[in-house]
This record gives C-alpha cells, structure tokens and sequence, in this order.
C-alpha cells in the first residue's frame, strides 16, 4: 500500500492529509476512551465531566474528514487502492465517532456512578473489561496507521475474549440485583457502561475489516472467522 | 482540526504527525516493471475473436510482443494504456488495418469465429465488413449523409433496390441513434454535421454493412461530455447486437462501458481483468500505477 507517488503532487498531499486527520481523530477518540474508563474505574466525576462534554470535537472531525473524502471523490475520481483508501477512511470514521459517543455515554453514567458509594467486587472485573478494549481500539487503530493486516487479523481473532468478560460482567451484576433490589440503578449504570465498552470493541473490530479491505481488497465484513482465516494468509502475497 | 491532538501511543504528537508516521508494512514489490506474462483471465469460453502469440513489427521495431487475448461473444472489451503502449497496433491487426503500412508485419494466430483472418484466402475487403472500425476523429466521407451510410452497402452489394438501400440506410442511422436529427437533411453533406454527430454518422456507416464486430479506436477523444454521453450510450445497445473493443486514453470511458479491461504496457499485455476488479483491485502494479495516476 502506497498512498504517494501520484504524479499530481497535489494528490499526494490531498490523500496524505486525509490520512494524517484520521489519525488525529483516532488519537482523539483514544483518549476519550481512555479518559472514560479511567473516570469509571476511579470515580472522578469531574473527568468523567469532561468526557461527556468533549465528544462535540470527535463530531466536527468526523464531518471535516468526510467533506475532504467527497472532495477527492469528486475531483480526483480515484480507483483501486485509492478508492479503496477513501472508502475506508469514510467508514472507519464513521466507527470512530460511534466509538467517541460510547465515550461519551461513559462519562454521563460515570458522573452519576461516583456520586454513590462503589459496587463492592466489580472493580475487577471492569477493570479488566477496560484494559481489554482499550487495548483493542489502540491496535486497530495502529494496524490502520501502518496498513498493517496481520496486526488487524490478530484484534479479529481476539475479539471473542470481550464477550466473554461481557458476560461475566452481566451474571455479577444480575447476582447483585438480586441481592437487593435498591441496587438496581447503579447496577444498570455499570451494565451500560459495560455494554458501551463491549461496543468499542466491536467497532474497534470493524476498523480492522476496513484495514484488510484497504491492503487486500477483500471485504471480511459478515464472515465466519475460520474463514477469513483460511482466506487470507494464502493471499499474503 | 490541530486545536486537540491528545497523545495516541506509537505515534508523536503536536504539528509533526504528518513527518513521523510510522512506515507502512506490506508493499508490493512496487515499481518492479518486468512483465512476465499477462495476469488475469485473457480468455473467455466461446470467444468472437481470439489473438495467440501476437507479435507485430514496424520494420525493425517491434510493436506488440507475444500478446494472447480472446473477444468475447457481445461484449465490450476496452483496451488501455499509456500512449505507445501498443493498444491501437493490436486493435487494427483484428481487421487487418496494419495490411495498409508497408513495413508492417503480423505474427501470430488472430481469428474471427475460430477462422484464421490471416489465411491467404481472406480478403481484407470482406474481412473489414466484418469487423468494422470507428477512428478517433470522425472522418464521414465529402458526400451526403445518405452516400456516407450507403457507401458500404453498395460497395459490398447488399441491396438490390433503392428502396432496400433506403431501408438500410434508415436502420442503420436508427441504429446509431442519429436518425431523428438528420431525417430531413439526409441528402446535406455529412461534413456539415456536429463532432459528436459526425462520430454517430462514423457509426451508421460502420453498422450498415451488419458487421460482427466493431473496432473503436478512441472514439470519443475529439468529442465534448454530452455527445461523448450519446456515444457511450449507443455502445451499451450496442452491445446486444455486435462485439465491441474499444482503445481508450480515458479511464472512466473504460470503467463505463466496458465488461473486461485489458492493460497494456510497452507491447505487452499485462493484465486482463473483469472491469470492476480492474478498477477497484487491480492484479498488477502496473495496472494500478496507470490508473491511479501513479509514475512507474
């Protein structure tokens, strides 16, 4: 994958700051994420203030971006991996904002979440929830900076463990609803916040089946695992 | 957008971004010019026309090295390149135009339904009411329209009639979508037409001999966006009847109209493709350098 050596200069340029924007937004939306959960997990209302109250920076990203995308598409007319690389851009934006509002819903129930004394024995479990996501949105966003295919098949292939920590997270917090029923808001509080975390992962996922869309040219979405497995390594090169 | 960057590990912050990028993994062999072979699907099942192990020679130059290539039954083949790549050499050794340039000469097997156009008992004559050819400028003959369309019908005998040469004459501008401008001046000369008019008449007059297959060679180059529309149009209907190639400098010509897209590259075929993978994930570098505006 190359995005220079246009013989328009311009092009190169156009294409490159296309590029560069959507590794800024990334950037940005990361430390939404990030900002999000460290609010969740250390009670800090006021980050968690500050969270809620950013996601309008993401949205005007994502609106600059898409406006210079219909510009190459309308004067460039671009094929092949320049199409492509609009295509993805246009689509991995639109995850990241979704990721930015998951972040932004964080922040809103984190605030309320602090203002009440902690659920005892979920620190961990979320914590690790946290970490695991936080973990997959950087290396999708990484394996977009770098085209990097094989470091995106890696986040699809370990996606699975979210749903899993999902899972657990949700029969905790049931037990504890059942404990006693005046536990219910703030239990409903961290099961949306969960579930926003298990969305980042999701979207996080998609970014990296934009990424083997743009090296590769082939479109994983919707595809049983086993077989972009078997699929792809036969075509890395 | 610079008024936030927050840090995004891997990656350095502030205004530099754009220098420090971490390198891109999985280039392809970029640039690498060696063409072995033709990548993609050159051949199709049935094919109106086929090219084996076509060399063409300008004296001493070699024009066209080894290309081998089926035209399938009804479709629309476009052919592209950079300028001097070989595209219009090939496509005039399918009608045999190359016989007319003295130093010109044809190796290779090219046929038309499987019979050799190159065998010594082809007439050339016969061979183009077959595969007829639309040129880059239109060039209607200093006569009528009507002697335009005519023209081939009479030369080859088709008609014994007038009223049989009117009929034909009708049809094929009928055919060519110029018939409602042009019937009350059929008998104006066909010099006084608009480009975009002209190339139609061009058509007409290839389509009155019910040729087999039509040759175009940049048919739209000399033609603005709307008659360059008409044209592209009348292809695609075109297209039921006979079997089109056509050479063509624009790519989103090519993407248009045309079900497979072949690729030339200094005489050398080099990738053969259907139009929608070549345009959205082409099998050779070189086929994505040329159309993504890319030197290589």
């Amino acid at each position: 994958m190359e995005i220079g050596h246009h013989i328009s200069q311009r092009y190169n340029q156009e294409l490159e700051e296309i590029r560069t924007h959507v590794l800024k937004m990334g950037a940005l939306v990361e430390s939404q994420a990030e900002n999000a959960v460290k609010a969740l997990l250390e009670r800090d209302g006021k980050l968690a203030k500050k969270v809620a109250s950013s996601d309008y920076m993401v949205n005007r990203m994502e609106v600059e971006i898409d406006e210079e995308c219909t510009q190459v598409l309308a004067r460039r007319q671009p094929a092949a991996s320049d199409l492509r690389l609009i295509i993805a851009v246009i689509k991995v934006i639109t995850d990241l904002e979704r990721i930015g509002d998951e972040a932004e819903k964080i922040g809103r129930y984190s605030r309320k979440l602090a203002k009440k004394p902690p659920i005892t024995g979920m620190h961990a479990t979320l914590s690790h929830l946290g970490e695991l996501v936080l973990g997959m949105l950087h290396q999708a966003l990484d394996a977009f900076a770098r085209m990097d295919t094989e470091q995106a098949l890696s986040v699809i292939t370990g996606s699975n463990n979210i749903n899993d920590e999902f899972d657990d997270l949700s029969r905790l917090l049931i037990t504890y609803m059942m404990e006693d029923p005046h536990n219910i808001k703030q239990a409903l509080r961290v099961i949306w916040c969960a579930r926003a975390l298990e969305r980042i992962g999701d979207h996080s996922r998609n970014i990296c089946e934009y990424v083997i869309f743009l090296v590769r040219g082939k479109d994983i979405r919707h595809t049983d695992l086993q077989e972009i497995l078997d699929e792809i390594p036969d075509d890395a090169d | 957008m610079t008024d936030v960057l927050p840090t995004m590990p891997g990656l350095p912050t502030g205004e530099t971004v754009v220098d420090d990028t971490p390198p891109m993994t999985e280039t392809r062999e970029e640039f690498d010019v060696e063409i072995k072979g033709t990548v993609g699907a050159p051949f199709v099942d049935d094919p109106k026309m086929s090219a084996r192990h076509s060399n063409v020679f300008y004296g001493e130059k070699q024009a066209i090295f080894d290309v081998s290539l089926d035209i399938g039954r009804n479709e629309i083949i476009a052919m592209i390149g950079p300028s001097g790549c070989g595209k219009s050499t090939f496509l005039r050794t399918l009608n045999r135009m190359n016989d007319t340039i003295p130093i010109c000469r044809v190796e290779g097997e090219h046929c038309l339904d499987g019979e050799d156009i190159y065998a010594p008992d082809q007439d050339p004559v016969l061979l183009r009411a077959r595969v007829g050819m639309v040129f880059q400028k239109p060039n209607p003959f200093p006569k009528s329209i009507y002697d335009n369309v005519a023209y081939g019908p009479r030369l080859h005998g088709l008609a014994r009639t007038r009223a049989e040469l009117d009929e034909i004459v009708e049809k094929s501008l009928v055919r060519a979508g110029l018939f409602n401008e042009v019937k009350d001046d059929l008998h104006k000369p066909g010099t006084g037409l608009s480009g975009g008019q002209q190339q139609r008449l061009c058509i007409a007059r290839a389509i009155a001999v019910d040729p087999e297959v039509i040759l175009m060679d940049e048919p739209t180059s000399a033609l603005d966006p709307i008659a360059t529309a008409t044209i592209e149009e009348l292809m695609d209907e075109l297209k039921s009847r006979y079997t089109i190639a056509v050479v063509t400098h624009s790519m989103q010509q090519a993407a248009r109209v045309s079900q497979r897209t072949a690729y030339f590259h200094m005489g050398k075929l080099v990738e053969v493709n259907p139009t929608n993978q070549v345009f959205t994930t082409p099998q050779h570098q070189l086929t994505e350098n040329y159309i993504t505006g890319r030197f290589g």
